[in-house]
């Protein structure tokens, strides 16, 4: 937990509690009798409503607890927890959680919402409700005698802050009453046998005097008469009890209106020790340095090195423990598939399962939010058009409930996050058709059946013969490859007709560090991210003029168009002798740039860069070097691009060459 | 010396709402998560004031209330619950089980700190 703001924490614990509930939910739809769950569900509701209330968060509080109320008699058995029950609450949950997002700022249109999903609540589960009592009235003074109950001693009522609260109120005249006083040997040594006299004189009221015994007023004897009226002390009635009023705290609410801020992250307590520890560690290098440094004579190289190497080792540890502080579990992003599986088998009718494996696989806390919303594009394809429905999957000799596998697994640098579905495959004939139709690929042509089944990640490529309310708008693959090429990620298709699809995302571990190859072309240096490098090799000879007109090189029988990047930078500088090309490639483009000099492999720290420069194309990034020199890093995507296009105008010039010719 | 009031919820926000209060108010407040957790905080030291919730997992606030009464150590130290309008019956189980007093939810920052100053006498 961060800082010190509860609103922020709050926040934080709301998701975790919508969360629990809604798993809670999930469960219970298929086993509705179990007790521990409708618990859990009722406690969830309950802390969210109280909690809510304490942070400002009034609209939050009052439509939870209608829910928590009508929940309620779930947990007391008055009713039970139908699926309709369940549907209506999860939408209920949803909507808490905007009223969550909107804070203090919910509109009418969020209230009114809130109270269509109540209306169907009540139908859900039919309630009353009852209203809380309310107090009596005042007098100029009061006789009262009192006595604690048995037992208040031991459970800490002191009777000594109760004869000063007395006191506060007005001028008291006390007189101990010991005639209650045992022998010695019954006397238990924790119960209070004193009752006390209490003449008050002053303009109090009387609920001000009972307000003093709040908390033992139900058992105690207690007699309040006014003074004028002696020793005609009438017994309180007991059903008095409005304390602490429930006014929402003001100055919680206008905490509440402060924007939601800077996100936290919660991290586990082990790891910030190691933090520590690195720390610790590397303060100690530092003040071996600075003995070196202040030390008189030459230093011996050797012992500099020493400290050098610690200090390395140090670093490239602190570096990875702070990395792990931004790693979550996968579980969590998987956790919220659930619900949309359900959501979706709810709307397409058919019975899907979801197994997940490999949860406790960690990815950047970035990458996971940002995961999010492809993955439930994948997903929602999955359902909608792999899956075949009950019916047909018997015919085909399957189970009728389809399943959806999610999976993750670390390999090397990279996570691995797997959607399979056990559903009917992608038809490569029907991707072939609408490829051809749309003029992704000329018909006829040889495509590799890779290359075939990519084409779907096309704009404005659909195949779904309907259109259906789930997907198939043609809004989808194209932009959920290129949100999982924002995270400098990639997709594999694997399908096999008639038994199921799998769509293996790649991603790297973390978006802030990467490894980078450093070269340098004129008298600037520049990062290539190292995992787009594919080859190196030095520009032929036959290239090396600039008056060259085509920019392909013959890589092992593959044409690679290939950019100067003197060019691209309009460097003055010298250029050397030999040049190199590196070959960079992203999903299925190639490029080859060239450079004058290969500097070698470097890890880099991520700098955006500023608002004004984001524009640049060809750039990504900045990273600043050991010398503390600036270098750009290649935004390789861009660069592929160009390169295509330009490749494209060139073999455009090219027909129309020969059709001059003809 | 200030009093120590110990504060058990399973909420964090809400125990952060509580020991901003009553920190402000100048007393000392330990935290604890849950019932268990409150259990073995007020086993290892003696506080002057234990706030608890009752619906907590684990151990809920009931129960652990019956408990540490059990223990010579918390005999005679004040325990609050904090409770909400809709427990009714909640009050009544937990004086039966050895607390001193309630707060409802919600709660502002004064009441929390007039009731510690109730049951605590400074």
């Amino acid at each position: 937990m961060s800082g010190n703001d509860p609103v922020a924490a709050f926040r934080v614990e709301a998701a975790d509690l919508l969360e629990q509930v809604e798993q809670a939910l999930l469960d219970l739809s298929s086993d509705p009798g179990n007790r521990p769950l409708v618990d859990e569900v009722f406690r969830g509701l309950h802390t969210l409503k109280g909690s809510g209330a304490m942070f400002g968060f009034d609209a939050l509080a009052g439509f939870t607890h209608h829910c928590e109320t009508a929940f309620d008699r779930v947990r007391k058995g008055k009713a039970t927890a139908t699926r309709r029950l369940i549907e209506v609450i999860l939408s209920a949950r949803d909507h808490m959680q905007a009223l969550i997002d909107a804070g203090s700022d919910a509109d009418a249109a969020l209230i009114d919402a809130g109270t269509g999903i109540l209306a169907d609540l009540e139908q859900a589960v039919s309630e009353g409700e009852g209203t809380p009592a309310v107090a009596p009235s005042p007098g100029k003074g009061w006789r009262l005698t009192f006595k604690l109950p048995p037992g208040a001693m031991a459970n800490g009522t002191n009777p000594l802050p109760l004869l000063d609260e007395l006191r506060d109120l007005g001028q008291c005249t006390i007189t101990a009453r010991l005639d209650d006083m045992p022998t010695l040997d019954e006397l238990v040594p924790t119960e209070c046998y004193v009752f006390w006299d209490v003449e008050l004189i002053g303009d109090v009221g009387r609920e001000d005097i009972e307000d003093v015994f709040i908390f033992v007023i139900d058992d105690m004897e207690l007699a309040i008469a006014p003074l004028d009226t002696p020793d005609e002390a009438a017994p309180v009635e007991d059903d008095v009890e409005d304390m602490p009023e429930p006014a929402a705290a003001a100055s919680a609410g206008r905490a509440a209106k402060s924007a939601p801020g800077q996100e936290s992250v919660r991290v586990q307590a082990e790891r910030l020790d190691e933090l520590m520890n690195r720390v610790g560690e590397l303060v100690i290098a530092q003040s071996r340095l600075d003995q070196l440094s202040a030390g008189k004579g030459v230093v011996d190289a050797g012992t500099l090195r020493a400290v050098s190497e610690d200090i390395q080792r140090l670093s490239a540890e602190l570096r990875d423990t702070t990395m792990a502080l931004r790693m979550m579990p996968v579980s969590n992003l998987f956790a919220r598939f659930r619900r949309l599986i359900h959501d979706l088998a709810h709307e397409t009718g058919k019975t899907i399962e979801l197994v997940t494996e490999g949860e406790a696989t960690e990815v950047d806390k970035t990458v996971i939010e940002r995961l999010a919303d492809p993955m439930i594009h994948i997903i929602r394809n999955s359902c909608d058009h792999g899956l075949e429905t009950g019916d047909d999957r018997v015919l085909a000799g399957k189970s009728a409930a389809g399943r959806i596998t999610l999976s993750a697994r670390q390999a090397g640098g990279e996570v691995l996050i797997a959607i399979t579905d056990d559903g009917r495959g992608i038809n490569r004939a029907r991707v072939r058709a609408k490829a051809e139709a749309q003029g992704l690929i000329e018909p006829g042509q040889t495509v590799s059946d890779n290359d075939l089944l990519h084409t779907i990640f096309a704009p404005g490529f659909s195949t779904a013969a309907a259109i259906t309310n789930l997907s198939g708008r043609g809004v989808g693959m194209d932009v959920v490859k290129r949100s999982i090429e924002s995270l400098r990620g990639t997709i594999d298709i694997d399908s096999v007709e008639g038994s199921g699809t799998t769509m293996t995302l790649h991603l790297p571990l973390t978006l802030a560090i990467i490894e980078c190859m450093l070269v340098r072309v004129g008298d600037g240096r520049y990062a290539i991210p190292l995992s787009a490098v594919e080859e190196c090799l030095e520009l032929p000879a036959s290239e090396v003029p600039a008056t060259a007109r085509r920019n392909f090189l013959d890589v092992r029988g593959e044409l690679v168009p290939y950019l100067r990047l003197r060019d691209s930078f309009a460097s003055t500088h010298p250029p050397d002798l030999f040049q190199k090309v590196v070959i960079v490639g992203q999903g299925r483009g190639r490029v080859g740039l060239v450079v004058d000099q290969i500097i070698g492999n470097t890890q880099t720290v991520i700098k955006s860069l500023s608002r004004f420069h984001a524009g640049l194309g060809s750039f990504s990034g900045a990273t600043i070097l050991g010398d503390g020199t600036v270098a750009l890093i290649l935004d390789i995507a861009s660069l592929i691009a160009g390169a295509q296009k330009s490749q494209r105008s060139l073999s455009g010039r090219h027909h129309d060459h020969a059709g001059e010719a003809a | 010396m200030s009093a120590s009031i110990l504060t058990v919820d399973d909420s964090p926000s809400l125990r952060m709402a509580v020991r901003i209060a009553l920190t402000g108010a100048g007393y000392a407040v330990t935290e604890a998560g849950d019932g268990t957790e409150g259990l073995a905080k007020a086993g290892a030291e003696r506080f002057d004031l234990i706030i608890t919730d009752l619906n907590m997992p684990r151990m809920d606030g009931l129960t652990m209330i019956r408990e540490l009464r059990k223990s010579p150590t918390n005999t005679g130290v004040p325990i609050i619950f904090l409770t909400t309008e809709s427990e009714d019956g909640l009050k009544a189980q937990a004086k039966a089980a050895g607390a001193t007093g309630w707060l409802v939810k919600p709660f502002n920052a004064d009441q929390l700190v007039k009731i510690a100053r109730k049951v605590l006498g400074r």
